[in-house]
Order: structure tokens, then sequence, then C-alpha cells
């Protein structure tokens, strides 16, 4: 009962001393296989604001934090702490597109304001769309489309094969590439899966080998992505058939994957070392204030401040004024790290998606895949 | 699916099957003999692959030294382990011994977070086995497989030879079959225990450390190879080597040709087998008939 | 009372059940009517409270009254049949996906989702059961969990519930006045099934039905060489076991609007068996306090405002409070009262009538 008790002067004695601060929830892992991107994400955001001294749109900001352990079937619950208990202005979440779709439901019901800055489900700006729900990442589609393109038509590749876990999120990128692919002349012979989240690969290695593809296409992420990368080098096919992928593939695992990704071609809306100015900045600073290399996700943490600094500021810090804050984000150009981008209808951003290629621990920026690439947002009514 | 394809695939299940068998025999031991539902089992799988990540750079060349040292350390990690967690617990109900592994999961997991951090890891194979051989002339197959394949043979016959051949084996088959005959034999069943939980605890970690080069080494490893390898035990009959054995290689070959020929479905595939197997065989393949 | 005499007493009221088997109620009567006072008055209580709770506080405790119901129903088979089921997950999950494939575009009726949700949770577990009582012991545990990936599996990887992401209740179910979108509805259905199921499992405990179970548990051997044909009633408690998980996952649906194939996962099996265990095997109170136990001490542990930056590592707190629970509780939660007594009675031995009026 004390318990219950302390619990229940939380939300009382927070809101007492923080009358005037913008409360910013992040939900995010903090906890499992996503544990890194989620401190990355964190620290980006936090960067943008401590470089506006603390305050958006002449406001302080208060953060509040949920460990979201990237497990759907919870996601409500935690991300009702964060509404109900914290009684957050902005909610900042997730990795996992699961759970980032109750988020997105939650945050509806509830008007709250929700940037998204990973969760490439299509659906969030898809037919879960919203008026208070944007994004700062991509969707799935938008990092696989690209590749398809650039396989078929720079690459001369007739002939594909595409390799993903069972599950939605592969299920969208495999597609983007295949739609990409076929556009432009290529055929899609035969798509493999593997049961999430099992990274024994070999069989159907085995079965690729024996097909003989032009290229493999592959979506996996994390320990997944560093698996299967060493394990179709291992087997000798990356001298013989070229494997390609979104980015996700080869971001944040070149440590791991060693030899074995170097030379892979991916697509992704960052590279290491894009070479502007503003991207320079972003990394220097990056690095120093947190002793660590920035990635895509600090990147998207970054704009997701970014793109609560536009709208606080176009409402005059008052969170209050949905209608002007999701006006000024939509109209906004955000001067990404990645290159400036804007947002479609449905919230999801309008960017180049860059053709990279591994080069010893980097993945360097070769060219523009696609210009200006929005999702197609299937399904949304805004 | 020609003849070279399908015994690549057959070689591909063998190798799986094989590792399979070494992560789940110190469950089978510990199962069969404690009576401990050990669900932190995945956690010493989880340990012993950050072992071979810490121990790399200085004994990464001299790999079986290196797995040597490492299963010296787990056993003394196992032999502690039982003495302050769960010494004390076998005279209550199983049950609680399956709360205490699971405060032993969170627990490891988040020390494994504070230590090492979340990044995935890769582990180099040593330079000797760094290479591949061509098979089938459609791809290559890496030498470090095959040592990993043989590995695991050689630590089922050293378990094989263990159980029936020593003086330990005897204990631990008299162990398994009636734990009061033990007792009224005038062996002492704690120290029994005590051994039996730090050898499952090596071979855990044995497990882990062969399989950190080819499966790198990343947070939540040890949870997704824990309930693989209860099916295996249970299929093979708990705390039976032998069923460990052949219930291992059955898993290998279902769950390769699953993924070949049922691709929509193969997730399901083992369970499905774990389920048939249960249902015609309610102790397994090589259980005791109660 | 130590373990030994709880066991012993009963091994012995099962032994007279088991020779007379036609024995009803055995005059049981009195001592359960009052066990279920502090109960109601626990349901009062929140009843009466509910009004001036801030609604993450509500919403916390619907969160723990939904997960007291699937423990509950867990309870019966494993403190009440001696059935550990490592799978139980998969009705709650099959209950709440039934609610949201048999809810209509605009909303469906409140009680014939619930009817959905446990014919369907019902008939898996009747299909389920029928195999899985085959085994027994580990046996049991394991194939229960089998049975449930393959649940699991069906849901992830089949268009049938949209797949990895889940699919939605886009209005909840409502009937009449009672509507599930408001959020003091939820917490007063939440509560009055939960005082339903505790009250069903109450009946069935003190039932001939419920009687044959705990006989079952004792000694299954005996039983059935009494001439209870066991499997059947096993069957049965696994069937309504399942089906009260169904409703309990119905609620979830209800509830959050969001289904997805994790609901079904091993982890889900495993922490509600957690729940069990740490309350006390064998009463119903025992689940629920689990249930309050563990989920608390997560919310606590997990609080930024309460534990400080330590909440970023709520794992590594959890997991030592669980190790220290079970050091300390070898009854579970429920236990505690036993062992303070088993204390105090050992201090003061001569005055053992002062230890009387705890009882």
């Amino acid at each position: 009962m004390t318990a219950l008790a302390s619990l229940a002067c939380l939300p009382g004695a927070a809101f007492a001393q923080a009358a005037d601060k913008i409360k910013v929830g992040f939900m995010l892992p903090a906890s499992g296989t996503y544990a890194a991107l989620g401190v990355a994400i964190e620290n980006g955001f936090r960067m943008y604001v401590g470089e506006q001294g603390g305050k958006l749109g002449g406001r302080e900001i208060e953060y509040f934090k949920v460990d979201d352990e990237s497990d759907p079937a919870k996601a409500t619950d935690n991300v009702n702490r964060l509404i109900k208990r914290d009684k957050v202005d902005v909610l900042v979440g997730t990795v996992h597109s699961g759970v980032a779709m109750a988020m997105a439901r939650a945050a509806k019901e509830s008007n709250t304001i929700l940037i998204v800055p990973n969760a490439g489900a299509d659906a969030v700006t898809g037919p879960m769309c919203g008026p208070t729900i944007f994004r700062s990442s991509f969707s799935n589609w938008q990092t696989a489309y690209p590749m398809g393109v650039v396989a078929a038509k720079q690459e001369g590749k007739k002939n594909a094969m595409t390799i993903t876990w069972k599950y939605a999120a592969g299920e969208e990128a495999v597609n983007g590439f295949k739609e990409g692919f076929e556009k432009n002349g290529g055929k899609v012979a035969k798509q493999l899966t593997v049961p999430f989240p099992n990274v024994e690969f070999q069989a159907l290695l085995t079965e690729i080998a024996a097909a003989k593809p032009d290229a493999v296409f592959a979506f996996f992420a994390g320990a997944g992505a560093v698996k299967f990368v060493k394990d179709y080098h291992a087997a000798g096919l990356s001298k013989t058939i070229p494997l390609y992928g979104p980015g996700f593939l080869t971001d944040g695992t070149l440590d791991a994957q060693g030899e074995a990704a170097q030379g892979m071609l991916t697509t992704l809306h960052y590279a290491d070392e894009l070479g502007t100015e503003r991207d320079k900045a972003f990394r220097t600073n990056y690095a120093k204030a947190y002793k660590l290399m920035p990635d895509v996700y600090a990147v998207q943490g970054y704009d997701a401040a970014q793109m609560l600094a536009v709208g606080l500021k176009a409402a005059g810090g008052d969170i209050g004024k949905k209608d002007v804050f999701r006006a000024a984000v939509e109209k906004a150009t955000i001067a990404s790290p990645r290159g400036d981008f804007t947002l479609s209808k449905a919230h999801n951003p309008v960017q180049d998606i860059y053709l990279r290629k591994v080069e010893g621990k980097e993945n360097r920026k070769l060219g523009v895949a696609v210009k200006g690439l929005a999702d197609p947002a299937r399904g949304c009514k805004l | 699916m020609d003849l070279a394809t399908f015994l690549v695939q057959c070689l591909n299940s063998v190798q799986y099957g094989l590792l399979l068998f070494l992560l789940s025999s110190g469950l089978t031991l510990i199962f069969g003999i404690m009576g401990v539902i050990n669900l932190a089992h995945g956690s010493f799988y989880m340990i012993g692959a950050y072992m071979a990540f810490a121990l790399a750079p200085y004994l990464g060349q001299h790999f079986i030294t290196m797995l040597v040292v490492g299963v010296i350390l787990a056993v003394v990690l196992g032999y502690l382990l039982e003495w302050a967690f769960f010494s004390f617990l076998y005279e209550r109900d199983h049950l609680q011994q399956v709360l205490m592994t699971f405060g032993l999961i969170l627990v490891f997991e988040e020390l494994r977070a504070i230590l090492v951090g979340n990044d995935v890891h890769g582990v180099q194979p040593p330079e000797w086995l760094s290479g591949s051989f061509s098979l089938a002339g459609m791809m290559s197959y890496p030498w470090y497989r095959v040592f990993a394949a043989v590995a695991c043979l050689v630590v089922a016959f050293a378990m094989y030879w263990m159980v029936n051949r020593t003086r330990l084996g005897m204990m631990v088959r008299a162990g398994a079959s009636n734990r009061d005959m033990v007792r009224g034999l005038g062996i002492n069943i704690k120290r029994l225990y005590r051994i039996v939980f730090a050898m499952g605890v090596a071979l855990a970690a044995l497990a882990g450390m062969i399989a950190a080069p080819m499966a790198s080494v990343y947070p939540n490893m040890g949870s997704g190879v824990l309930i693989i390898c209860f099916v295996v035990v249970v299929i093979g009959g708990i705390g039976s080597i032998t069923g460990a054995l052949v219930a291992s290689l059955l898993v290998g070959f279902v769950d390769t040709f699953g993924k070949v020929f049922f691709q929509e479905l193969s997730g399901m595939s083992i369970y499905l087998l774990m389920a048939v197997i249960l249902v015609w065989r309610p102790e397994g393949l090589m259980g005791k008939r109660s | 009372m130590t373990a030994a005499d709880s066991r012993s007493a009963v091994l012995a009221d099962a032994q007279d059940y088991a020779e007379a088997p036609l024995v009803t109620s055995k005059g049981m009567a009195a001592p359960d009517a009052r066990a279920l006072i502090l109960p109601l008055a626990c349901a009062m209580v929140l009843a009466l409270l509910a009004p001036v709770w801030s609604s993450y506080l509500s919403d916390l405790v619907v969160k723990i009254m939904i997960l007291s119901i699937f423990a509950l129903s867990l309870q019966l088979l494993v403190g009440g049949t001696g059935l550990v089921s490592l799978g139980h997950a998969a009705f709650f999950g099959i209950g709440a996906y039934a609610t949201v494939l048999a809810s209509p575009q605009e909303g469906g009726n409140l009680l014939v989702l619930l009817l959905a949700a446990i014919a369907a949770s019902g008939l898996c577990a009747l299909f389920i059961g029928a195999f899985s009582l085959r085994t027994r012991g580990v046996y049991f545990i394991m194939v229960t969990l089998a049975f449930a990936q393959l649940g699991y599996f069906v849901f992830h990887d089949t268009s049938v519930g949209g797949g990895s992401d889940g699919i939605y209740l886009m209005v909840r179910p409502a009937l009449g006045v009672i509507d599930m979108e408001s959020g003091r509805t939820q917490y007063y259905v939440v509560l009055a099934a939960l005082v339903v199921v505790y009250a069903l499992l109450a009946l069935i405990a003190r039932s001939r039905f419920g009687a044959a179970l705990a006989g079952i548990r004792v000694n299954e051997q005996r039983m059935r060489a009494a001439g209870f044909s066991t499997y059947w009633y096993k069957l049965a408690a696994f069937v309504i076991a399942g089906v009260l998980a169904g409703v309990a996952g119905f609620l979830l649906a209800a509830r959050d609007g969001v289904v997805n194939p994790e609901l079904l996962a091993w982890h889900h099996s495993g922490e509600v068996l957690l729940m069990v265990i740490l309350g006390g095997i064998g009463s119903l109170r025992g689940a629920v306090i689990g249930t309050v136990t563990f989920v608390l001490l997560k919310e606590l542990l997990g609080t930024h405002a309460i534990v400080g930056p330590l909440a970023d590592h709520w794992q590594l707190t959890l997991g030592l409070s669980i190790i220290v629970l079970v050091a300390l509780l070898p009854k579970g939660v429920m236990g505690i009262g036993a062992q303070l007594r088993a204390r105090r009675a050992a201090g003061s031995d001569a005055a053992a009538k002062g230890g009387a009026h705890h009882g």
C-alpha cells in the first residue's frame, strides 16, 4: 500500500515542479537487443536540445523515460506510464515496429504528439497515420526501394533473390526492393524467409548457392545482420553473388562483421562522412559529447528534436496549439545532418536515399540512389 | 533439389545438430539429476560467448588453450553459483528453483549490459581455422564449422565415456534414475549436485565459446537458444545424454529441411516435431517409462 | 505450520476423500466463508477508491487485475491440480485475438465478443489439453510450451491476425451503457470479472470436483485406484483454466485495442507462472498477491522518480529482489504469516497460547 501511495503522489509532485517545462517522454529500448539504438536516439535528441541551451520554443525541456523492452505486448501499459503518469506533452519512440504501432494508437487516442525516431513500419505513416504522429526516420519501403532501382539500372542485375526474417518489417523491405527492381526490368525469382529471430542461415545459403541468382537482397538488423553477412561471406557467396540490402545490414555492425562486409552496397538516408558542413559539425560534436561515433540512429534522434523545436517555436511554446504545431512541422525544411528534408502529407520524411559502399569500418557515400524519395503512404487518409 | 544440394543440406543439418547437442547436454544433465528447470542455461551460453570475446585478444591464436581456460572459469562459476543460490533450495518445491533461475537471467543480462555494453561484437576464429574448402563446386564450407562439429563430437564421446565408465558417471546414472537410492548408498548427494551443476554450466559456456566466432556475441543471445535446448532435451528424454544427441540431430534435420521446404511455416516445425513425439512417446525418445 | 505438516494435512484430506468419494463438503464451509471476507473487502475498497485515483493509478490497478485473473486461472492448474503449464499465455493470447477478430468494424457487443473469446480459448484448451495430458511432470511443462509456441507462430507467421505487428480494434466493445471506451467502465468491468473469477474458483475449490483435483495433485494413482478417471478431471480443469485465461485476454484486448503475437510468447507464460510461484502455490490469494508483488516491484524499480538512475538497471534490481524473495520466502509471499508465526512460536514456546489469536 505504501508503494501505491508513493506512486500516487508521483504525477502531482512532478507536475508542481515543472509547470512551465515541456515534458518529453522517451519510450525507447533500454534492455535487450535494441538497447544500443535506444541510447543513440536519446543522445541525439538531448544533444540538439543541449545545443539550443536546453530550451525549445522558449520552454525548458524535461525528460521522462520508460524502457519499452521491445515488447509489443507491454507497449500499451508502457506508453500509458508516460501519458498518464508523467503527463508528457510529447512522446518520442521507438525502435521496434510493433511497439511503435501500439504507441501510435495510444498517442492518437490521447491526442499526444508522437515523434517516431526509428521504427520503420509502413503503417505508422500509412493506415495508422494521424495529425499528431510524425516520423523523423524512414519507412521500410523507403530504404529498400532505391536498392532495387540501383541493382537493376546501375548494376544491371536481372535475376535476384531476397531473404529476410518472417516478420512485417522484413516483408515491407523486400517488397520495396522488389518494386524498385521489377519496375526497372529485373525479376525477383524467389523470396526466402527465416523464422524470426532465428539466426541459423546455413540451409538457405545452400539454397541460394544452388539457385545461383545474379544478386541477393537481404533485410536483417543488429545481431542477425552481423551473422548473415558473415555466414554469406564464409559460404564463399560474396565472391560470386553480390549481396545488397538496406543500410541496416551494415550500420553499427561493421566492427563485428569485419572483412565479410567489405565492398557491400547498401542504400540508406545516411552514410558515414557525407562531407557536408552540417554533418561534419554534427559528427564532431557528437563524438565529443558522448565519446561515441554517431550513427543513423543518433541522427534520427537529433532530427526528432529539431522537428519538435520547429513546431514549438511556431506555437510560441504552447504545446496545446496542436494545429499550429502540425502546420509548422508540415511546412518546415529540417536541416538534418543527413541533408535537408521535408515531411510528406503523411508525416514521413521526403529525403534523399544514398547509395553507400562498405570501405574499412565505414559506409562511404557513393552517390544519391534516389533523390527526394517520398513513401507512397498507402492507406493514409490525411 | 539435386543430390549435391541434398547432401550439403544434410551436412548443414548434422553440423547444426551437433552444436545443439553441445548446448543442450548440460541442460539435460542438470535437469535429469538435480530436477532443476534451469532457465538460466541460456545465460551460461551467453557468458561463454562473452568470455570468448574477452579472452580473444590474449588467447585468440591459442584457441584450444582459450577453451580450456574458459571451461575452468565456468566450472568455478558454476560451483560458486550452486553454493550461493541453489544449495539451500533442494528441500523446497522445485518451482522455487525455476523462480531463482529467472532472477539470475535478469541479473546476468544486466551485468552484461553494464560490463560490456549493448553492441554486437564479432570474435575472429584463429588464423589456422579461418580458411574454407570448396564444396560441390558451388559453395565453400568454413573450416571453423568443421572444427566446431568435431569439437561437439569430442564432447559427446567424452560425456559418453564419463557417464558409462567412471565412478562419477555411475553416480550420475544412479542419480538420474533414483535419487533416494543414491542417498541410501551413502553418496554425498550435495557434492554430486554441485559437480553436476558446475559441469552443466561449463558445457553451456563451452558451447558459447565455440559458437562465438560463428554467431558473434550480442545482448539477449541466451534467450534465443534456451527454448530450443528445452525442445532437444525433452524430445531426447530428460537426463539421457544419448537421447540428447539423437534429438539434436533430429531437430537439426527438421529445422534445416523445414526452412527449405516449408518456409512459410518453418517457425513451427520443431515445436510440431516435439508435440508429435511427446504425444506418441510421452517420456521422450530415450526417456524411462515411469 | 511447516511445509511437511501442511502437506500431510492435505494428504490426509485427500485420503479421506479417496476412501469416501461421496462425501461432499466435509464441513469446510465455515473457514472458507471467513476466507472470503478479506478478498471481498479488498474488492469493495477497490470499487470505492476508483473515483479518487489518478488515471495512471487506475490504469495500473486495471493491469494488475487483468493479470490477476490470468494468474488465478493458472493457479487452478498449478496449485489446484498439480499441473505446471508453461504455455498458459497461449489461451490468454487466443482470447485476445478472438475478441479483435470477431469484432465488427463499428465495434462489437461486449457479451458476444466475450463469448467468442471463451469459445476460442476453450476449444483450443480442449484440443491442447487432450494431447498434453498424456504426458506428466516436466514433459507436461514442455509439451504445453510447444503448443503455445505453435500458436505464437501461427499468429506471427500467417496473415490470420495481421502477422507480426498484430491487429487493432477500431472501436472497443460495448453493451448498452457499459462502453469499454470509457476508462471508468473498463475499471469496473475488470473488477467485476475479477470478483466473479475469484468466486468461481473458490467455489470450485470447495466442490467435489475441486477436491478430486486436489486428490490428483497429491496422489493421482490413488485417485485412479479409487475409481476416478483422472484424465477427464484434469482435462476439465485444463479447459476451465484456459477459458479463464481467455477471459483475461478478452479484457486486455478490450482495454488496449491492440493485440500482437507477443501475447502468446513463452516469456509471458513464464512470467505468469512466476507470479503464481512468487505469491505462493495453492491458494487463490497467493496468485493475486504474487501478481501485485511482481507488477509493483517492476513498476517501482523501473521508475526514475523513485529509484533515480538505478531505474535504467531495473533488470538487475528486479532479479536480485526475486532472488532474495526466493531465499527468504520458501512458501511465497503467502507464507510470510506462517513463517512469522513459526518464529514467534519458537521464540516463546512456553507461551504457546499467545500464538493462538494470530490464527
